[in-house]
């Protein structure tokens, strides 16, 4: 079976993946050129570090999965990454209030998870931690502007905001697994990371003109594999080519 | 003609004859500048109409190493689009009113992207045959007479490269993969290969812009000089890829020193010209759309930047 820092690598990977395939989908639909390559940049450095998490898990586990065994050959049920990342892109500001819940996440996950006493997970925090800071600012950004931009991007700013809202309290749900990790200064107890999240980003929407929601609705199980329904057809399409052609190479 | 505009005429002239660059400031015609708004903004439309094709194997590609590529890749196209705005702006045109020229239909992006990509081989055809083609077209435009446009050219070709070598790549797994595999990149081969020869335009008898484009030094060879050049780099690396080109017509020509080929079907060619290829609608549709939708995020940022301004005019006149 397989141990609790191969579960924890393919949290923090899944997370990367499903993210950097929903960004992927914007190439050539984004309102400026700007943004096409912006969004291909995240979506690239987010595939980048989710290529590195994904093959610790597969040398941890020992069972000769490489990041594309897990990848492409696991199921919905298998996948470990939080809700939010997996759902629909929705307009514009749909993905800019994702991005802004969270790259703001990842940033203080990944600034902790740099001291980690496990070198290979210090070592992707650390060069990741600079690609999610420019992840950080570019949502920030746009969720100014938006904001307070025009009447019409405010109200879709902050109708984005209170539609994800409750998916980002998994972001912060602790377990077993992770305060165990946590406790031998490997793992990052996500439980710790809330106070600088909601302060940032409780910052970023009051200059950006927008109501911080209060909606307690708390929808989860990413982590245990209890996704959203949006996830099956993501893995259809992403997975097709391994599965159609068992074995082969590309 | 007055005699001031003489002059300028004859320095323009002996600049173009020695071989000099033309800059945004320097005196021009006003033909040579409209050729280049038009080869220009075409060759930038055909930079973001070509992020379609591609960037619909995005979601699907087959490997994190092969999705990665792409997506840098498709990346880079957007990233050589802005260059080359940039560069007919400097001709007195603004990207708001050539996007608006695509977007209606009055100024055309190359033809080749009209065509759909159907297998996850398609993507390796594109790179090595379609870049390809682009890069045997674009290195010539390095030392085209007009500065902004040459060394726009120069970041693209090197970018190019790396990408037609990554096509090659793919092609070249897949041909020594499975028996399936090597049968999707042969049909995909079999797609692609006469569309990329039809991106060098049209036989040069029919070539319009292309003798005043050749005197001004926009261009530097002929349609089909740089069609035969292409054909005889793609023949050796077809065989080295185990592959086989849709052209029974193909032959070395020892006496030419290069390879003969088939007739092109260019009733196709112009039909697609036309709007009638399997993708036109569809391409020009999704574009629209992409811009349409991205409206009020466009109008959110001016609006933005006007508040910050007026904050900023506010605070310093207190």
């Amino acid at each position: 079976m397989t141990g609790p820092l191969f579960e924890y690598a393919l949290r923090l990977g899944d997370d990367a993946l499903i993210l950097a395939q929903r960004l992927g989908e914007w190439i050539s639909r984004a309102p400026e050129l700007e943004e096409d390559v912006a969004l291909a940049n995240i979506a690239l450095d987010l595939l980048g570090q989710a290529r590195s998490l994904l093959s610790y898990a597969g040398q941890v586990e020992g069972a000769g999965r490489d990041e594309d065994a897990l990848a492409y050959l696991r199921e919905e049920r298998q996948f470990r990454n939080v809700q939010l990342v997996e759902l629909p892109n929705g307009d514009f500001a749909r993905t800019i209030a994702r991005q802004l819940f969270f790259a703001t996440y990842q940033l203080g996950l990944y600034q902790a998870l740099a001291t980690s006493k496990d070198a290979t997970l210090a070592g992707v925090a650390g060069k990741a931690v600079k690609e999610v800071a420019y992840h950080a600012d570019h949502a920030t950004q746009w969720t100014l502007r938006l904001g307070d931009g025009t009447e019409e991007s405010h109200r879709r700013m902050q109708e984005a905001v209170d539609r994800l809202w409750p998916y980002t309290h998994e972001l912060f749900e602790s377990d077993e697994l992770v305060r165990g990790l946590a406790a031998e200064g490997v793992a990052v107890d996500p439980a710790t990371l809330r106070p600088a999240w909601q302060e940032q980003v409780t910052g970023v929407l009051a200059e950006a003109t927008l109501a911080v929601p209060e909606d307690d609705w708390r929808p989860t199980g990413g982590r245990r594999g209890i996704h959203t329904e949006h996830l099956g057809y993501l893995l259809a399409e992403m997975q097709y080519l391994p599965r159609a052609y068992p074995g082969a190479k590309w | 003609m007055t005699q001031a505009t003489r002059t300028l005429e004859e320095h323009f002239n002996r600049l173009i004859e020695a071989d000099q660059r033309i800059e945004p400031r320097d005196w021009m015609p006003e033909g040579y500048r409209k050729t280049l708004i038009r080869q220009i903004a075409q060759h930038a439309h055909s930079e973001i109409i070509g992020m379609q094709p591609e960037g619909n194997w995005i979601t699907r590609a087959p490997s994190l190493r092969r999705k990665a590529i792409l997506i840098a890749k498709v990346q880079d196209e957007a990233g050589h689009g802005l260059y080359l705005y940039s560069a007919a702006e400097t001709l007195g045109v603004s990207r708001a009113e050539l996007l608006d020229l695509l977007h209606t239909g009055k100024q055309k992006y190359s033809s080749i992207f009209n065509y759909p990509t159907l297998t996850w081989a398609d993507v390796g055809a594109i790179g090595w045959l379609v870049d390809g083609a682009a890069i045997t077209n674009q290195v010539p435009l390095c030392r085209c007479s007009y500065g902004p446009y040459a060394r726009a050219m120069v970041r693209i070709c090197k970018e190019e490269s790396f990408h037609q070598r990554q096509g090659f790549e793919i092609l070249y797994t897949l041909s020594h993969g499975t028996p399936e595999q090597k049968a999707m990149a042969q049909d995909a081969v079999n797609r692609w290969y006469w569309p990329s020869l039809m991106m060098f335009g049209p036989p040069d008898e029919e070539s319009k812009h292309s003798a005043q484009s050749m005197a001004w030094k926009i261009k530097r060879h002929s349609n089909d000089e740089l069609r035969q050049k292409f054909v005889d780099m793609i023949v050796p690396q077809a065989e080295a890829l185990g592959l086989t080109l849709p052209d029974p017509d193909l032959k070395w020509n020892p006496e030419r020193g290069h390879y003969d080929f088939g007739l092109i079907d260019w009733d196709e060619f112009y039909e697609v010209l036309k709007g009638n290829g399997p993708c036109n609608r569809q391409r020009m549709e999704h574009r629209r759309r992409a811009h349409e939708e991205g409206a009020w995020v466009r109008e959110a940022a001016l609006a933005y930047a006007r508040k910050q301004q007026e904050r900023v005019r506010k605070e310093q006149a207190a």
